[in-house]
């Protein structure tokens, strides 16, 4: 068991966030639950930057700038914070709009039981918090 | 006030939220002498041949729990694409829900190619998503089918590797088969005489192994056409009663006997057939 890095307190200057992630434990951010855990949460980053390099090395550095440039946009179509959003712009360009994984079956966001405090997510985001 | 927090945007998919608290759970109960309960294991035989014309896969029907045996009579060869079939040996919810997955993504790449899906690209899509999941999924599948490029076999282990071979077996009875089809096997067989090595393979495993049981079920896969034989044999047939405990009537003398008829009307009859698929 190897404590990780990745699992540091998530908020400004390092420090943790009690309002928005609860109270702190050492140990829950020092040592993943599961082994899987850091490569599920960074699975998606992973493969896009090793498609990204991939294209480098293939087409040279305008592939990926171009292609990041359209990710930049497509994630910025989201509905309220609150809300969940479809992301079909992002999925087309990723080409997961086509492929079935354990990340639509299992815990859909869109039907997750709890749902954030609908003012307190607007202010986050608008950063009036 | 204490509660209000603003959720980061969540991921589907797998979720450790309660890992943790499971691992103390573990520890606890092991200390009271109590266990957790385990997974479903599908404790298996499962196999495949190439033969002259296509695939044979093969596979018995017992599913176990620990030591107590779940399901007698559990299908392990499902179903990929019309003219791919995968055995699962493993965790049965594991080797169900991934075969399911990939039959899905393999419908959606044919449909987006518009060809008919060939053996290889399931294959690399299960090594692929096994090897993401570091081997915690544990399915050991033996993938069969036949494309436009001829008939392929592959066996696929949990943790991600992949062989390409004319005959596999794989399961906690895949070293009783693989003895039989060490023995017996032969490039170029007739579909019969493929048929009987697996049925003999299986059968080995069935008799040998004590996670595999109950009856045989072969898939017989060509270009064009599927058997899908379920079962093809019974080899543990559950025996008969020879005698009877009941006494029969006029063991006990009748002294007197009252009828009194009950006046009532049939207002409904509704048959419901029980699920013995």
């Amino acid at each position: 068991i190897v404590p990780v890095a990745g699992l540091c307190p998530q908020g400004s200057y390092g420090i943790q966030d009690s309002l928005r992630s609860g109270f702190t434990s050492v140990k829950n951010e020092l040592l993943p639950s599961h082994p899987l855990e850091l490569s599920e949460k960074n699975f998606v980053l992973n493969q896009d930057k090793m498609n990204f390099s991939t294209l480098r090395n293939i087409q040279g550095l305008h592939a990926p700038l171009k292609l990041q440039m359209e990710y930049r946009a497509a994630r910025q179509i989201q509905r309220l914070p609150f809300l969940q959003s479809s992301n079909l712009a992002l999925d087309t360009l990723r080409g997961s709009d086509d492929t079935i994984g354990f990340e639509d079956i299992l815990s859909d966001p869109a039907q997750s039981e709890t749902m954030g405090e609908p003012h307190m997510m607007v202010e986050y985001k608008l950063g009036l918090l | 006030m204490a509660t209000l927090a603003v959720r980061r945007a969540p991921l589907g998919g797998f979720s450790f939220e309660n890992c943790k608290r499971n691992s103390i759970l573990e520890s606890e109960a092991s200390k009271v002498g109590f266990s957790v309960p385990t997974a479903r294991k599908t404790g298996t035989t499962i196999c495949g041949v190439v033969f002259k014309d296509g695939i044979v896969l093969g596979a018995d029907t017992r599913a176990t729990e620990g030591m107590v045996v779940a399901d007698k009579n559990c299908s392990k060869i499902h179903y990929i694409s019309p003219n791919i079939y995968c055995c699962g040996a493993g965790t049965a919810a594991d080797t169900e829900m991934t075969t399911q997955i990939i039959s899905s993504n393999l419908e959606l790449h044919a449909l987006s190619t518009g060809r008919q899906p060939r053996v290889a690209t399931a294959n690399r899509m299960l090594k692929q998503m096994l090897f993401r999941y570091q081997g915690y999924i544990g399915a050991a599948l033996v993938l069969g089918g036949v494309d436009c490029n001829g008939p392929h076999l592959y066996s696929i282990y949990p943790h991600g590797s992949t062989d390409k071979l004319p005959y596999v077996t794989m399961g906690s009875g895949s070293l009783a088969a693989m003895a039989v089809f060490e023995d017996r096997y032969k490039t170029g067989m007739e579909e019969e005489e493929a048929k009987q090595l697996v049925r003999d393979a299986i059968a080995a495993g069935i008799f040998n192994d004590l996670g595999s049981g109950s009856n045989i079920d072969l898939c017989v896969i060509t270009k064009g056409n599927v058997d899908y034989i379920r079962p093809h044999d019974e080899a543990n047939k559950k025996g008969v009663r020879t005698g009877d405990y009941r006494y029969k009537r006029g063991t006990t003398a009748v002294l007197s006997k009252v009828v009194n008829p009950l006046d009532l009307e049939l207002l409904e009859e509704t048959v419901q057939t029980m699920d013995t698929s």
